[in-house]
């Protein structure tokens, strides 16, 4: 077997035997990987079924700014929120959101670090995932304050009051995480695309096409001192992404395991919670890339390879999660604090067990099915898995946050949450919004990178012995 | 400025004219290819050091700020605990040496690149839009000391591989 002198992740054929699926259909050349993403983008036809798509997902997005409306004028006593459960859906879903992002920056930055380029064929758009979900995010914690005219407060700006943020505190990690991660992750995605959107420009045939991506491609021209400067520039950026991606789940997770909360105070939490971004990113990404693949015939880039690839990495941190969970489990019995102990039978037990069984059922049994090669190999299967890891991980962070705050130290400040009709619409809206995002995106600009699908082609390699 | 197939061809042909002694000259393409700045003689570039005092003073910065807010700008006296409470900054601080060092990176690169340029000659030549997609081109710029515009056609025409040579109107 000649291949197996070759770094794994050069192997573009199927490896003898093992029938592992390819990374790329054979026969692409650079011309026919160019034009086909990019036809994608510079079609004058679209079929009426993506406007259905995309008005309906607009029309989630106008219930949230329906939501988000009501909410300035009314303040948020139009949530569920009480006191003892002062965070419930809006740090729910803000933790979802943030958490579905990582996986865009662990795909296109510590899968580049470590070579993998079947990365590349899933990159772009998961990278363009993380941001809307980031934008999803940041929505909730600005919007829980109440007043987000006021939301300056958060930052260290000279002000008349004379007052400054307390660094001591999560929260305003907290700020400066997401805040640096919404940064960067643009930066990076906007720098993946310049060449791209170069490519764009050329093949544009309206004139209009040509100015906005001549615009947005700086007028990229593929000189080889540029392509230098630009690799070098890219992989520093994956090398500063890829501890931003760790710590900004952790410091999300340092929110709660700061506090002395029996189910917060917890020192597993920032692994557990950056492997719990992970599962879920790929989750989505899953779910993003099956329908995507099928309506716009991208099965020869988006291949059995790619979906089976990021099925064993769901398992792979579905099991690290489930770990975490019977950490928690174990820990709370084995410290012996009374408050812990209860805390665990309250979740299993209490009034909010029917969610704690259906997160155990969503994150630790039904993903077990990943471990048959027959199920990572069936497309509708594999979606619908993802589906329910996305349901079970909003869960989790449901159950973290509510359960842990409706039964505190005393019987007295015991309390329930029960979500009202607007903390439903807030959510679905976001659903909305990032659909939307998405659906404008993959009609706008290039869903999967170019540039670096062409990298993968037999002809990008310099045969040896002509330039040295 | 003449045209070639393919990224070996190209590269060949920019060896070839470094050691014919041409120095101001580019090559373009549709990807990155790592052999080709050795190839034209395109030394190393500084990128990699700017990002690291981006780096440096991006983290000296925040934990400069967090100091000043917390022991000199809004000491708050709790419980007698030290105002410098160092492990506590560290988040913000790490945070803050990402984000200058990322931006340093984005925007060096851009600058060293002198983009955005909307402009530049090569974009008169109607082929160049193959650029973009998949064909490599060698430019040798009307610049260089041994320049000569008949002696360099026919320079670049005799490259192995080398068709559509062509003049490029500044």
């Amino acid at each position: 077997m000649a291949q197996s002198n070759q770094p794994l992740a050069d192997r573009m054929e199927p490896v003898a035997g093992s029938g592992t699926p390819i990374v790329i259909a054979p026969g692409h050349t650079f011309a026919s990987v160019t034009d086909k993403i990019s036809s994608i983008v510079l079609t004058q036809r679209t079929p009426v079924g993506y406007y259905i798509a995309l008005l309906t997902a607009a029309g989630l997005a106008g219930l949230l700014l329906m939501s988000l409306s009501y909410l300035v004028v009314k303040g948020i006593g139009i949530w569920g929120n009480n006191i003892p459960v002062g965070w419930a859906f809006d740090i729910t879903n803000f933790v979802w959101w943030i958490g579905i992002g990582h996986a865009g920056t662990l795909i296109s930055a510590i899968l580049l670090l470590l070579k993998q380029t079947w990365r590349t064929s899933i990159n772009r758009f998961a990278e363009a995932m993380t941001l809307f979900a980031v934008a999803c995010a940041g929505i909730f914690p600005l919007f829980h304050t109440g007043r987000p005219w006021l939301a300056y407060w958060l930052f260290p700006i000279p002000n008349t009051m004379s007052v400054w943020p307390q660094f001591r505190s999560p929260l305003i990690w907290d700020v400066f995480a997401v805040s640096t991660y919404a940064t960067v992750s643009a930066l990076f995605w906007y720098v993946g695309l310049v060449p791209d959107v170069a490519t764009l420009r050329d093949r544009a045939q309206g004139k209009v096409a040509q100015r906005i991506y001549g615009m947005m491609s700086l007028g990229w021209r593929g000189s080889a001192r540029h392509w230098h400067r630009y690799e070098t520039a890219y992989l520093l950026l994956a090398g500063l992404s890829t501890p931003l991606v760790v710590s900004v789940h952790s410091v999300v997770s340092f929110d709660f395991s700061v506090s002395i909360l029996p189910g917060w105070h917890t020192t597993i939490f920032p692994p557990y919670f950056v492997a719990g971004a992970i599962y879920s990113g790929f989750a989505m990404v899953l779910t993003l890339a099956i329908p995507m693949r099928v309506v716009y015939g991208l099965e020869d880039f988006i291949t059995m390879r790619h979906l089976q690839n990021m099925a064993k990495v769901m398992l792979l941190t579905g099991l690290i999660v489930a770990y975490g969970y019977g950490v928690e489990a174990f820990m709370a019995w084995y410290g012996g604090n009374y408050y812990e102990g209860f805390m665990m039978l309250n979740r299993i037990n209490g009034p909010y067990w029917p969610q704690y069984w259906a997160l155990i059922f969503c994150n630790v049994i039904f993903p077990q099915l990943l471990w048959f090669k027959k199920i990572r190999m069936n497309v509708p299967m594999l979606f619908v898995i993802s589906i329910v890891v996305n349901v079970g991980m909003w869960l989790e962070r449901f159950v973290i946050i509510v359960l842990s705050l409706h039964r505190d130290f005393l019987p007295s400040s015991w309390g329930m949450f029960r979500p009202t009709f607007w903390d439903w619409s807030t959510y679905v809206g976001t659903i909305g919004l990032f659909l939307t995002l998405f659906f404008l995106f993959v009609r706008l600009l290039p869903a999967i990178s170019i540039f670096e699908m062409r990298t993968i082609v037999p002809e990008a390699k310099v045969q040896e012995g002509h330039g040295h | 400025m003449a045209e070639f197939e393919t990224a070996t061809q190209l590269v060949a042909a920019a060896t070839k004219t470094r050691e014919a002694g041409y120095v101001d000259v580019d090559a373009y393409s549709p990807i990155p290819i790592e052999e080709l700045h050795h190839a034209i003689g395109f030394p190393h570039t500084k990128l990699p050091l700017m990002v690291l005092i981006g780096g440096l003073l991006g983290g000296m910065g925040g934990f400069s700020l967090e100091y000043w807010v917390s022991a000199v700008a809004y000491p708050l006296n709790i419980g007698g605990k030290p105002l410098v409470s160092w492990p506590m900054f560290i988040p913000v601080t790490f945070e803050c040496t990402i984000l200058a060092a990322s931006l340093t990176a984005v925007f060096g690169m851009l600058m060293l690149n002198k983009l955005p340029m909307p402009y530049h000659p090569v974009f008169n030549v109607p082929r160049f839009a193959m650029a973009s997609r998949n064909r490599f081109f060698l430019c040798i710029e009307a610049t260089d000391r041994q320049f000569d515009l008949d002696r360099t056609r026919e320079f670049l025409t005799s490259l192995d591989g080398a068709h559509e040579v062509t003049a490029v109107a500044n």
